[in-house]
């Protein structure tokens, strides 16, 4: 049986969510989210560190999402948006949970993933000397990304990144990321 | 050369850059989608300016958030910066961050230990 987009969002949204959302993630989406956010941490009385820190990682797990979101085929078209994701931020004891999913060709996941396990594997200074690397040698993007959303992310919240990827069709994926941020972080 | 005054938005910093003065500055937030259409200017301009600074640019850098998309055009403005100090002309690089936010520090020192100016380091408090 294939993925079911829709019952893995439900379950995401089952705990204290501060916010969620699916469907497409355009620019104007982004601003939106993260006024949202920044208010409620405000409202909140969160401590300023972990609100930057919530507040960098949303920015660059949306932005990820909006560079490299694949774009299903047009059957799909009226159960999806085009470049539709998923975004659930959730609160659990003193850890935020950043949860960000999106459909991905097939063959792109060893790529993805050969590269989440590898920041996964590295140390902090490690971390800080690959960020370090990327941002000396690597040309940006014709659209503005740089490879180093996923490096900046591990950096920041000291935490490994949780990823799944689960089967769709024979052509797509969709790849959920799980970034937490514990007070730890900060 | 011209001045360069733009004012601040939610994703764009407010920038003032004035050869007459020798005053590089970027303040606010940096986190459009895509940094080289906001950065490209900017960087035109030091170009230009590299030809004939003055003895002494002082830059301010106060950024409360950025991107990494801008995080490589920013090296782009260093890289220029670094260029004109290079050249035997005093380049004087201050890097404001928030009291407590650790993380801007440590992404001035990374700038700082790619580009070889001295930075000075100023933790703002309320």
């Amino acid at each position: 049986m294939s993925f079911n987009v829709q019952e893995y969002y439900e379950e995401l949204s089952g705990g204290n969510v501060i916010l969620s959302y699916k469907g497409s993630i355009t620019t104007d989406l982004i601003n939106n989210v993260l006024d949202t956010v920044e208010t409620k941490l405000q409202e909140a009385d969160e401590e300023s560190k972990i609100r930057k820190k919530i507040y960098n990682v949303l920015v660059e797990s949306l932005q990820n999402l909006y560079h490299h979101i694949d774009e299903l085929p047009d059957k799909y078209k009226n159960e999806f948006n085009s470049k539709f994701g998923i975004l659930v931020v959730s609160k659990e004891d003193a850890s935020y949970k950043i949860s960000v999913g999106n459909f991905i060709k097939s063959e792109k996941i060893k790529y993805l993933k050969d590269k989440i396990d590898k920041i996964n594997s590295l140390s902090k200074e490690e971390l800080k000397d690959m960020y370090k690397f990327i941002l000396n040698h690597q040309k940006l993007s014709a659209k503005g990304g740089g490879g180093l959303g996923l490096v900046d992310i591990a950096r920041k919240t000291g935490n490994k990144l949780n990823y799944m990827f689960q089967n769709f069709n024979n052509d797509y994926y969709f790849f959920n990321l799980d970034i937490l941020i514990t007070e730890a972080s900060t | 050369m011209e001045p360069i005054s733009i004012e601040g938005t939610p994703k764009t910093p407010t920038v003032k850059f004035d050869a007459e003065q020798g005053i590089i500055e970027i303040k606010g937030r940096s986190i459009p989608e895509n940094s080289i259409e906001f950065y490209k200017p900017l960087v035109d301009w030091l170009e230009d300016y590299k030809s004939d600074p003055l003895p002494k640019t002082k830059v301010n850098i106060q950024l409360e958030y950025f991107n990494t998309s801008s995080s490589k055009c920013i090296l782009d403005v260093f890289k220029k910066l670094e260029a004109i100090h290079k050249a035997k002309n005093d380049v004087e690089i201050n890097w404001y961050y928030e009291e407590d936010d650790e993380d801007m520090l440590e992404a001035g020192e990374d700038y700082e230990s790619i580009i070889r100016i001295p930075f000075k380091m100023i933790e703002i408090t309320d």
